[in-house]
């Protein structure tokens, strides 16, 4: 599973790609736990940059469920931004918006975890 | 194989209050106004054109389930709340001639045992209960919720035969007619789905557990046990987002889950289960529309019918 990491400012913007279902949400875990771990300790948030992610299952759920209690534990922040249409509606339909911080850019979702002004 | 639900609701019964009813009335009303519904015919089908939770309700009682096919015994699946309703129903249809019910339970948590004090044929001599189970404790916990000080009627008193039988997990029986076979499953002290098989189709009976879908044999092994279901009853009591995370290992499961492993298995029809007390008609009724909506949004070759459940609902496989 592609997951690809940029910095801004204090957020480092994590960006997965394709599908995050049972076959992927693993590899998914076994990268983005470590990642918000260490983001944490650099005192940074952190952004889930969703734009290239075309499904998630609830594996793939579940394993940001986890990425958020590590963040939460940590002392850091995460949020998740530019979900697709389908992927939006998966958000709706299973409350994770309830749960996760969404934003519709990746530069608001920069904002919201790490202001820079 | 005609599948009845006589209670759907999850851990305990939630009756509809009369504020609840006033207000669907209300509703009713308003979208009747200036319409000549002046007969019964015309105001049945006004209301026909109304949603589900607008002109009806999912109704309180909690888990039981009746399986009936031409030739093959009576099956119940739980003795929630839903048993006292489908035990008049039973009598009506056995017009006093000798009934032989078949009963297979999940669990015995309470609100899977607590219709059986009012299962009127219990109480009467001629009938014949056989109660089956994985648990050790099945003929306990009938037995103990009967004492005093809970129930005023000791098990003794009851006049029909009453058996238990012990099913062992994984094993294929021949009861009733069906062939049952039973897969533990992850909730409170473990419970068990069921299914049953008779004249090429097939039920699964799945309440009361918690499918993480994060361990892939596990998965895997649930999938089968599904597998090209015709019908597959399932616990959808929380949103996936409170399943992982404050409800995590309360032992229940979401709409999601159930689409996605419906999916994976190609079974035909999902039906919605074991509803959370605190949802009211309209919420329910989302959740059914967003799972509709999930299910169709996510659909590779193979359909799946999306239902959810309600005291009444009827199904033929």
């Amino acid at each position: 599973m592609e997951l690809s990491e940029r910095r801004a400012g204090r957020a480092v913007v994590l960006a997965p790609a394709g599908r995050i279902d049972m076959a992927t949400a693993d590899q998914l875990r076994e990268r983005l736990i470590p990642m918000v771990t260490a983001a944490a300790k650099a005192g940074e948030s952190v952004v889930l940059d969703f734009s290239g992610v075309d499904y998630i299952s609830s594996a793939g759920l579940r394993v940001l469920m986890l990425a958020a209690k590590e963040a939460r534990t940590s002392g850091s922040k995460i949020a998740v931004a530019a979900l697709q249409p389908l992927v939006n509606e998966i958000f709706q339909i299973s409350r994770f918006d309830k749960v996760l911080p969404c934003h519709v850019g990746v530069d608001e979702a920069i904002q919201a975890v790490a202001p820079t002004t | 194989m005609r599948v009845r639900f006589w209670g759907t609701r999850g851990s305990i019964p939630a009756a509809l209050t009369a504020q609840a009813v006033r207000e669907k009335l209300i509703g009713a009303l308003v979208a009747a106004s200036g319409q000549a519904l002046d007969t019964p015919e015309k105001a049945g089908a006004f209301v026909d054109t109304l949603s589900f939770s607008a002109s009806r309700t999912f109704g309180g009682n909690s888990s039981c389930i009746e399986v009936l096919s031409e030739g093959a015994g009576r099956v119940l699946l739980d003795m929630g709340s839903g048993a006292r309703p489908a035990a008049g129903n039973a009598l009506r249809e056995l017009k006093g001639t000798p009934g032989e019910f078949h009963v297979f339970m999940s669990h015995l948590h309470w609100d899977h045992i607590m219709g059986f004090p009012f299962f009127t044929p219990a109480y009467i001599p001629g009938h014949t209960i056989r109660i089956y189970g994985c648990h050790a404790e099945l003929e306990h916990a009938f037995r103990r919720q009967q004492a005093p000080p809970s129930f005023p009627v000791d098990f003794s008193m009851m006049g029909a035969k009453i058996e238990f039988v012990q099913l062992e997990p994984g094993r294929t029986y021949d009861i009733a007619g069906y062939r049952v076979t039973a897969k533990v499953q992850a909730h409170g002290g473990d419970s068990f789905g069921y299914r049953l098989e008779r004249d090429g189709k097939a039920m699964i009976y799945s309440t009361d557990s918690e499918h993480k879908l994060e361990n892939a044999e596990e998965t895997d092994s649930f999938v089968e046990f599904f597998r090209a279901a015709d019908l597959v009853i399932f616990d959808s009591m929380y949103s996936l987002a409170d399943a992982v995370s404050v409800r995590e290992d309360w032992g229940h499961s979401s709409n999601i889950v159930g689409v996605e492993l419906c999916q994976l298995a190609e079974a035909k029809h999902l039906v919605l289960f074991h509803h959370e007390p605190a949802n009211d008609d309209a919420t329910i009724e989302r959740v059914w529309r967003e799972t509709e909506r999930l299910e169709e949004i996510t659909r590779g070759e193979h359909a799946v019918k999306i239902t959810a459940a309600y005291d009444g609902l009827e199904v033929t496989l």
